[in-house]
């Protein structure tokens, strides 16, 4: 038997004016997964990242799934002190990208955290990408931070997290 | 699910949550699980969703296989896009007695790193065509690790009824893995 509505938006960030980053505080412990979805630019083009629980230490690592129109390529990066959703440098200020990422069990207190992403930009020299990233704590996550490489995220830009919530 | 990532991208439109529910959870307990089964899938949904968090044994952090139906004939395919942080593979396979996901198959030296999977499974009751089913999966260990996107299809118009899941060796104990199913409009 279905156990009801379970995929709840928690909070909304839409940005009025360009802002270097957003954080989602206080985050309930009572779902399952959360999903982040990113609608956003930023003013020269850069990376996306998080950060969970105001962490800043080097206890994230990622491993990238790339095409670029032409080429499939892989990469990845240890001992980061950022969760990276994205790898190549979009979204820019005139093509926006849209960047979806699962944070799985992160109300656990046993394992580190693994999310996993996806990432698309139209832009000539973008493409897209699935991505898989580790945070080496085994805290629950209560915060994230979004930030760029960029300067700023753009006004208009859009962060939403939705919890789902397992029966 | 559309419809509500459609509501988020669109300024003022309230998502509809009520399309996306669970069905059915199941965490593995103490001593591990050789597969994990749901059974008696209703047939009210359109598509079905999978959210798999596996906790490696001191073994393996294993692929996932997955059969539908109690089928274990040579009637599955697979494909794959992956990377292993240096190399982008890409394979396929016909007359396959599973589908496949994920294939990080090294121990990752601890049972702190999950791998995890989206499956999701598309009109899987729909009695007039074969069954797709497609994964977004991972696992990363600050060095090693590997991320891919998997399709794989069951050759047979059944309505799905049962979705097996199975590593080469036990889920550990805490892996969980969650079925939702998603209303059509």
């Amino acid at each position: 038997m279905a156990a009801g509505a379970t995929y709840e938006p928690i909070a909304t960030t839409t940005l009025g004016s360009a802002q270097a980053s957003v954080t989602f505080s206080s985050i309930s412990s009572s779902y399952t997964d959360i999903i982040l979805i990113c609608r956003h630019a930023t003013n020269v083009g850069g990376n996306t990242f998080l950060r969970f629980n105001g962490d800043s230490g080097s206890n994230y690592s990622v491993t990238f799934l790339r095409a670029d129109g032409s080429t499939a390529s892989s990469a990845r990066g240890s001992n980061e002190s950022q969760v990276t959703l994205e790898s190549f440098g979009f979204p820019t200020p005139d093509f926006g990208a849209i960047t979806t990422a699962h944070i799985m069990n992160y109300s656990n207190s046993t394992t580190f955290k693994t999310v996993l992403s996806r990432g698309s930009n139209a832009n000539s020299g973008s493409g897209v990408s699935a991505v898989v990233n580790l945070w080496r704590d085994t805290a629950a996550i209560n915060s994230i931070t979004i930030s760029s490489s960029a300067s700023t995220f753009s006004t208009n830009s859009v962060f939403t997290i939705y919890g789902i919530k397992a029966a | 699910m559309l419809n509500i990532i459609a509501g988020s991208l669109s300024v003022g439109v309230t998502p509809s949550t009520s399309s996306y529910e669970s069905i059915a959870t199941i965490t593995v307990g103490s001593g591990g699980a050789a597969n994990i089964e749901f059974t008696s899938i209703p047939s009210t949904f359109e598509h079905l969703q999978i959210r798999l968090f596996v906790r490696p044994t001191s073994t393996s952090n294993g692929p996932v296989f997955m059969q539908c139906n109690s089928d274990t004939g040579s009637n599955y395919t697979r494909h794959s896009v992956r990377g292993d942080g240096s190399t982008a593979y890409a394979s396929g396979s016909t007359s396959q007695t599973s589908m496949y996901f994920n294939g990080y198959n090294v121990y990752a030296g601890a049972t702190d790193r999950p791998t995890v999977s989206i499956i999701d499974i598309l009109d899987y009751k729909n009695t007039n065509k074969y069954k797709t089913v497609r994964t977004l999966a991972g696992l990363e260990n600050n060095g090693s690790g590997e991320v891919g996107l998997y399709s794989g299809m069951w050759m047979n118009t059944n309505a799905i009824t049962s979705i097996k899941l199975f590593d080469n060796v036990n889920y550990g104990e805490y892996t969980q893995a969650a079925l939702y199913g998603i209303k059509g409009s």
